[in-house]
């Protein structure tokens, strides 16, 4: 178990890092004209830098379910959950489309919520229950969802796609629910099963080949036969 | 196989499985995340590393001095790759800038470090610990700026008649330049390779479109045989032209595998990509027509300018104009400039896309002025020739019927023609529409088809499947030539080992890729008449049997024990030089326009398509809807903002370069005309994969000028461009 001294040298290093990544973005406003070098870091030059920082990584034990099955990991604490499920437990279903909560590929379900996975950290799921595309179904046995997206043809090169219909998944859950959205006309009635909420709500899932008329068709016909 | 005379009847025509809507047969796999991409291949190689790519800091330069130290010394760092420590490179021929750069810096975030380590979090820590200074060098990033200096290109001009002369003679004429930004792909995948060396030979599992260039220019780069290089990438997760070419991951991925001594896998971060790698050009293209006061068109010029990297090439964003209306007398032409902005290069539909998003905004304008209903007034100027070589005629050309039965099913006669007259509450309402062109482009395309004992037809080619349905059309040409049920078909792409296709891009894949399939086949059922004796010419291949005079075999039998393999290829004659092959389409839109934000939204959408024989109805649909979004994308949102100071890229990740989402689309409707081209290839068929987005962009800014009255030339139509003109809320 890492001792409380690492965790303090860590917090330096992150810190150091977080100040190092502020320089890189802000390295290239500088007008070049009245550069002569431009650094691509904010560290200082090596006569004054502090001692290196330390970057041991701090791994620490997480369990959680994942598609019904318990997981015991001891992950480096920087890990998100998508890498955790993707380059630790080898589900690679769930996508890595920006890494920065931008795309909604990664999409899961979470105790019953749909996240994005890249924009949370594994060690954050002590107990947790989590869904991923391969736990809706399986080529010979197919979701609902998943068959309704073949059916309608809601994908094209398919990265988005489980990303997509975990979505959908969890998205229609949520209007059963009664979760209002920013189209919900009336907030004080149950939101209705249409294809504006749906677009609104599915708006988090970027499609670049753009099924979207298809992934909308397809939820539609699986909302209509679970009605 | 030489296709050099046009087809007649062959097996596909039956059409039993061919031209049939059928669900992708890679689907099961796509839905429930059982398709492997590139960065996922576990299972060979468990033990791989962790890249983590560094870009330069600067657009133009050099690295003054590069201090690894701190980094190495990181915990898990195994290897950090930098062009000092590289070896000697060289460049394959589709690459305009080095892919690792250094000390010369060439653009901004080109590559120069891959850090490499035990896990993904301890390489991107250790990143962040390399240290290098940079002497920047002033650079040239805006194309206005540098249009004055932009030259001809090798292409020439295309000049047909006296342009001059005419357009000064025509009674009503049109003068206007536009402008389209540098767009991103921004495919969902980013761009991933795992390298993997087993002594001197290389295989990557990448992402690409291109297997065979990827080959040639990996093997180049790597200065090595191409007989040792091997590129696998059976599933790609979208390219839209930006993997076509060998890229910094599989580059830096061979590179860092061989340096840490084992398998080492790479994904371009995405914030780091669209500088990184290529982008859509922006153009700035004037065009001009004349015409008598009838609307016929005496005289059309489109010149664009377009920037590039030393070694890059234009923006063709003229080329339609030389093909898609009537003139006597034509001045067409791009020229380029040299900028130092990242490389440009294809992005769906290169050229065509930006040009006809200029080009029917300015056939709008121009039926405008004459008073002319701007179907009626593209009909007036239809061609069945090319318009510079009367002798050539079009192999189809149904743009004048795309047009009426788009404007029929669109409810286009109820379109006021008065700007800003149309109210829907709060909303502008206003109609738009756009002629589609793309042209049909043949290339060579190889295949092989193995038949087993127990009747399985197996397809390997290293055709590319980037969302586009690859796996599935090739299938059902195999089951159609072979006389079998889809369920007999297996397909397996994108691998090297496999003969060389025509890979995807410029919309040639389906037909292309197909016909290489469909010749592969007719020496598959040679080979199986040959083994009953009988000739192949009698012998019919129907539900899994060979039918041949009295006789009747399965396929099973007839294959033997040992089973039944052919290879062959299509390889086109000169039929696209006697004719001009091309795809023809309509767009339709209706847009509102918030009378009071500005705001846009597109309420419906429908193209119509006439691209020769449809092979997947239902796939070639997905094509086409998501070629229409890409256009509402490029027409309302899409646009690379340039640092001109610093030379960069500035909304360099999918938070700042806009794309549609969901609620920006609406229900999509797609027509697609009962055609065959026998002229194309033996599959009849043609692509139509772009065709879908060029126009549509014109066709969206056209329904927002007939909503509000407000033309605006330069994309994308952000509500800042319309709010101070729309007309007075009341």
């Amino acid at each position: 178990m890492p001792q409380s001294g690492d965790l303090d040298m860590t917090r330096r290093g992150l810190l150091l890092g977080t100040a190092a990544t502020a320089a890189l973005t802000a390295a290239p406003f500088r007008a070049p004209a009245r550069a002569a070098t431009v650094g691509e870091t904010a560290m200082p030059p090596p006569a004054t830098r502090p001692a290196t920082p330390v970057l041991t990584p701090v791994l620490s034990k997480v369990a959680f379910t994942v598609n019904g099955q318990r997981h015991d990991l001891e992950l480096d604490t920087r890990t998100t959950l998508l890498d955790a499920l993707r380059e630790h437990l080898h589900l690679t279903g769930t996508k890595k489309g920006c890494d920065h909560g931008q795309c909604g590929a990664c999409t899961v379900i979470v105790d019953g919520q749909r996240i994005n996975a890249c924009l949370t950290l594994a060690v954050m799921h002590e107990g947790g229950s989590v869904t991923t595309i391969e736990g809706l179904g399986t080529p010979a046995k197919l979701h609902p969802m998943q068959a309704a997206f073949v059916a309608h043809d809601g994908y094209q090169c398919g990265y988005c796609t489980p990303g997509q219909i975990c979505s959908a998944v969890a998205m229609l859950d949520e209007i059963k629910a009664g979760v209002p959205s920013h189209v919900t006309a009336d907030l004080t009635a149950r939101p209705q099963a249409t294809v504006d909420e749906y677009r609104e709500r599915m708006s988090g899932n970027i499609c670049r080949c753009g099924a979207y008329s298809n992934i909308v068709d397809a939820i539609s016909d699986v909302a209509r036969r679970e009605a | 196989m030489k296709f050099d005379i046009p087809a007649t009847t062959n097996p596909i025509d039956r059409l039993t499985v061919v031209g049939k809507p059928t669900d992708r047969i890679d689907g099961p796999l796509k839905t429930t995340g059982t398709a492997t991409y590139a960065y996922e291949w576990h299972d060979v190689a468990p033990n791989a590393a962790y890249g983590w790519v560094i870009g330069s800091a600067i657009a133009k330069g050099r690295i003054a001095s590069l201090d690894l130290e701190a980094a190495k010394a990181a915990p898990g760092v195994i290897a950090i790759v930098t062009a000092d420590n590289a070896g000697p490179l060289g460049k394959g021929e589709r690459n305009a800038a080095t892919l690792l750069g250094g000390p010369e810096i060439e653009h901004y975030q080109q590559a120069v470090a891959l850090v490499v380590a035990e896990t993904f979090e301890q390489a991107r820590a250790a990143a962040s610990l390399v240290r290098i200074d940079y002497a920047p060098a002033q650079g040239a990033y805006d194309l206005a700026a540098a249009k004055g200096s932009a030259e001809k290109t090798k292409a020439g001009d295309s000049v047909v008649g006296d342009f001059t002369g005419a357009f000064a003679a025509a009674p009503v004429t049109l003068d206007q330049t536009y402008g389209t930004p540098d767009e991103s792909h921004a495919m969902m995948e980013p761009h991933a390779t795992l390298a993997v060396w087993e002594g001197d030979r290389l295989t990557v599992w990448t992402s690409n479109q291109m297997i065979d260039w990827t080959v040639t220019d990996l093997s180049e780069t790597l200065k090595m045989p191409k007989e040792k290089v091997r590129v696998i990438s059976p599933f790609i997760g979208g390219g839209f032209g930006g993997k076509l070419f060998l890229r910094a991951d599989a580059l830096l991925a061979a590179l860092g595998a061989r340096a840490a001594g084992r398998p080492v896998k790479v994904g371009l971060q995405r914030p780091l990509m669209i500088n990184n790698t290529t982008h859509r050009p922006a153009t700035i293209q004037r065009i001009r027509i004349g015409a008598t006061r009838d609307g016929t068109i005496t005289a059309i010029a489109h010149e664009s300018w377009s920037g590039n990297l030393p070694g890059g090439a234009e923006e063709t964003a003229t080329d339609q104009t030389r093909l898609l209306y009537a003139g006597p007398n034509r001045l067409i032409g791009n020229r380029i400039a040299t900028l130092d902005l990242p490389e440009g290069n294809a992005l769906r539909a290169p050229g065509e896309a930006p040009g006809m998003m200029a080009l029917e905004i300015a056939m709008d304008e121009m039926a405008e002025k004459l008073g002319l209903d701007p179907v009626e007034f593209r009909i007036r100027n239809d061609t069945q020739t090319d318009p510079a070589d009367p002798d050539r005629p079009f192999s189809q050309r149904q743009l004048v019927q795309c047009l009426r039965i788009g404007a029929e099913r669109f409810g286009w006669s109820k379109r006021n023609p008065q700007p800003g007259q149309v109210r829907d509450g709060r909303w502008l309402v206003g109609l738009g529409m756009a002629a589609a062109f793309r042209n049909n482009l043949l290339t060579k395309s190889a295949a092989r088809v193995r038949l087993d004992r127990n009747g399985m037809v197996t397809v390997e080619t290293d055709m590319t499947d980037i969302g586009t349905g690859s796996y599935t059309i090739i299938a059902q040409t195999a089951a159609e030539m072979m006389g079998v049920g889809l369920d007999k078909v297996a397909v397996r792409l994108g691998d090297s080992s496999f003969p060389v296709s025509a890979g995807s891009g410029g919309q040639w894949g389906a037909n292309n890729s197909t016909a290489g399939v469909y010749a592969a086949c007719v020496k598959l059922r040679e080979a199986v008449a040959q083994r009953l004796g009988v000739n192949s010419a009698d012998a019919r291949f129907a539900d899994g049997q060979v039918v041949a005079g009295n006789r009747r075999v399965p396929l099973a039998e007839a294959a033997g024990a040992d089973g039944l393999s052919a290879e062959d290829g299509i390889e086109y004659g000169d039929l696209d030089k006697k004719y001009q092959q091309s795809t023809f389409g309509a767009h339709y839109v209706e847009a509102a326009v918030d009378s009071a934000t500005g705001e846009i939204r597109v309420r419906r959408m429908l193209a119509v398509c006439a691209a020769g024989r449809i092979l997947n109805p239902k796939s070639a649909r997905s094509q086409v809807i998501g070629a229409m979004t890409m256009g509402v994308g490029a027409a309302l949102m899409e646009e690379l903002a340039i640092d001109k100071r610093a030379g960069f890229f500035v909304n360099h990740d999918l938070a700042g370069y806009e794309v549609p989402v969901h609620a920006d689309i609406p229900h999509q409707e797609v027509i697609f005309l009962d055609e065959t081209d026998p002229i194309s290839s033996p599959m009849k068929a043609k692509g139509v994969g772009e065709l879908g987005l060029c126009g549509v962009g014109a066709a969206v800014a056209n329904a927002v000028h007939n909503a509000t009255g407000v033309r605006v030339r330069e994309y994308p139509i952000t509500l800042d461009k319309i709010l101070d003109r729309l007309p007075a809320v009341g």
